[in-house]
């Protein structure tokens, strides 16, 4: 089998953003960027189906600009053979990078795509979905286990009454949780190797997709700030600011 | 034209942020249609027909609805797009799982998790887990929308008699097979629409400690919440897990017992109405969101806790 893993650059978790002033978007430069967390545990996923023996190569995809090509890097360092960027400046929607990953997987022809459920920065949760419906694929979403059983995998999902199981044929999707597993770091020597791995550059405009945004960002502004709160000095004084201050119990 | 309504449900009866969906939908444009895929769903196709907001039902019943498929819903429900201007439903697991796959089938980029409708086709949504709210202004045809459900009131229940239209269904996804459904089934409030949630993270130390955060949701009739670090270190079930990948709860009362305060954990509870944290750590973020923090070791704190509340004549429920 065959494992595509798309991979998204985003501001790094830990990174408490900033709106811009002018109300354009974010600040981004000089900000600390990484692989979108979920997106890791897609790739450590993968590698670890292949060092199962249950696939045959892990081939780590990502959209974006220049820079993005660091995330496919770093999957290539933690057990990815290879990779493909696909080159294209500015933001995409979400339709728009399921539209290039449908022609990334007509070229390539995975077994199986994985990615993260959601990026951490616009928060869509979409893209997975969407390249599933174009695809005419099954769709395993939320995934927090993984059983591959010959052309059939078994993906325990984590949805909000609980958890459930489906079983889906490949070819297919599956977006993946951060409790699926738990992504391993990448050795000096795995690095030192990864930068021999072959990464093959596409220009987004020579795949023949429509990209044009369809959504306009008018402005991106501050949530209201919660006004300070006091600290209380015991338990005692805790239960009365509840009971006859806040009045919520 | 019209707005279509997915409506969620168990097949017995409508689950509660479809009433939350319904009045986002309503604001979108007052002609709500709903439509309800399922199987022997006639219980929760009556209670979406009492719905006021609702002006028609449309019910489609077959076996292979039964477990709520993406893949099964999706062709329904792109057929039925042809006559509606936006496609709404909530921006929980249920949503967030079905309605891409129809803004890619209708070649709509959807607008997801919006917090309020601005006009018909401009939204505001929390971006970067709630650090950033983003205007967004829609320029396709057809529109497909996930609300974040509380951000919306729930509509009225009854005092609508909207007609119901049955609709042939369609064909079965073969490729896509339902195994099982684990729901971990309680007494308690639900963890989105209840009005005090209490919380335990880390702090907690294991799944036993969680005892104490138990006690305390029954004393105070709440449902019971968790950061990821808990639910990733086993002390419970994901279903509790409250954050920028879990849920997000806007309770009367959120009390966070040894919660550091991460981002993503902010990012599920910040616009609770008053928040409550107790952490042996004074420097934790938690305190920068909390209305009454209280800097103390939670063994000690929580037993406290148990008895001032005991001392209490009466407890709002």
């Amino acid at each position: 089998m065959k494992i595509l893993v798309a991979v998204k650059r985003v501001i790094d978790y830990n990174v408490q953003i900033r709106v811009k002033e002018d109300g354009t978007g974010v600040v981004t430069d000089n900000v600390k960027m990484s692989t979108n967390p979920p997106d890791d545990n897609a790739i450590e996923e993968a590698v670890k189906i292949k060092e199962a023996g249950n696939a045959t190569e892990v081939v780590a995809v990502t959209v974006g600009e220049e820079k993005a090509q660091e995330t496919v890097r770093k999957a290539l360092a933690v057990g990815a053979d290879r990779g493909i960027h696909v080159k294209v400046d500015g933001i995409l929607e979400p339709l728009a990078v399921s539209k290039i990953l449908q022609k990334i997987v007509d070229k390539e022809k995975p077994d199986l795509v994985f990615m993260g459920k959601q990026a951490i920065d616009d928060d869509c949760n979409q893209t997975g979905q969407m390249l599933s419906a174009l695809l005419n694929w099954p769709q395993a979403t939320f995934a927090s286990k993984i059983d591959v059983k010959d052309n059939k995998l078994e993906v325990t999902r984590e949805i909000d009454e609980g958890l459930e199981t489906i079983e889906i044929n490949v070819p297919a999707i599956v977006t993946c949780d951060l409790r699926l597993n738990e992504p391993r770091y990448a050795s000096l020597p795995n690095i030192m190797k990864a930068k021999k791995k072959p990464i093959e550059e596409i220009a987004a405009s020579d795949l023949g997709v429509d990209v044009s945004p369809r959504l306009e960002q008018l402005k991106v502004e501050e949530p209201p700030k919660r006004k300070a709160g006091i600290k209380v000095a015991n338990v005692a004084e805790l239960v009365q600011k509840l009971k006859n201050e806040a009045k919520v119990i | 034209m019209a707005v279509l309504l997915i409506a969620e449900h168990n097949n017995k009866e409508l689950r509660p942020f479809t009433l939350n969906a319904a009045s986002a939908a309503s604001q979108i444009d007052s002609d709500v249609h709903a439509v309800i895929i399922g199987q022997n769903t006639a219980e929760a196709t009556k209670q979406l027909s009492e719905l006021p907001v609702v002006k028609k039902v449309l019910s489609v019943e077959a076996a292979h609805y039964e477990n709520f498929t993406a893949e099964n819903f999706t062709p329904v429900i792109v057929k039925l797009a042809e006559n509606y201007s936006h496609i709404v439903c909530s921006a929980n697991t249920f949503g967030k799982n079905l309605m891409p796959r129809i803004a890619a089938h209708l070649d709509t980029s959807q607008v997801s998790d919006i917090i309020k409708v601005i006009s018909p086709d401009t939204f505001l949504r929390p971006i970067y887990a709630g650090n950033a709210f983003a205007t967004i202004k829609s320029n396709d045809a057809k529109k497909c929308v996930t609300i974040r459900p509380t951000s919306f009131d729930p509509c009225e229940i009854s005092g609508g008699s909207a007609p119901i239209e049955k609709i042939d269904a369609g064909e079965e996804f073969s490729n896509t097979k339902f195994v099982k459904r684990e729901e971990i089934k309680s007494d308690r409030p639900e963890l989105g629409t209840a009005r005090i949630v209490v919380s335990g993270g880390r702090g907690m130390q294991s799944g036993d400690n969680f005892k104490l955060i138990t006690e305390i949701a029954d004393k105070l009739g709440a449902a019971i919440g968790a950061s990821r670090a808990a639910v990733d270190a086993g002390y419970i079930s994901n279903d509790h897990q409250v954050g920028q990948t879990g849920k997000v709860v806007v309770p009367d009362l959120y009390i966070a017992i040894g919660i550091s305060g991460a981002i993503q954990h902010l990012a599920g509870m910040k616009e609770s109405k008053v928040i409550v944290a107790i952490n042996k750590d004074g420097e934790a973020p938690i305190f920068s969101v909390a209305d009454y923090g209280l800097e103390a070791d939670l063994f000690e704190a929580i037993p406290q806790f148990m008895e001032e509340l005991n001392k209490l004549n009466t407890i709002q429920k």
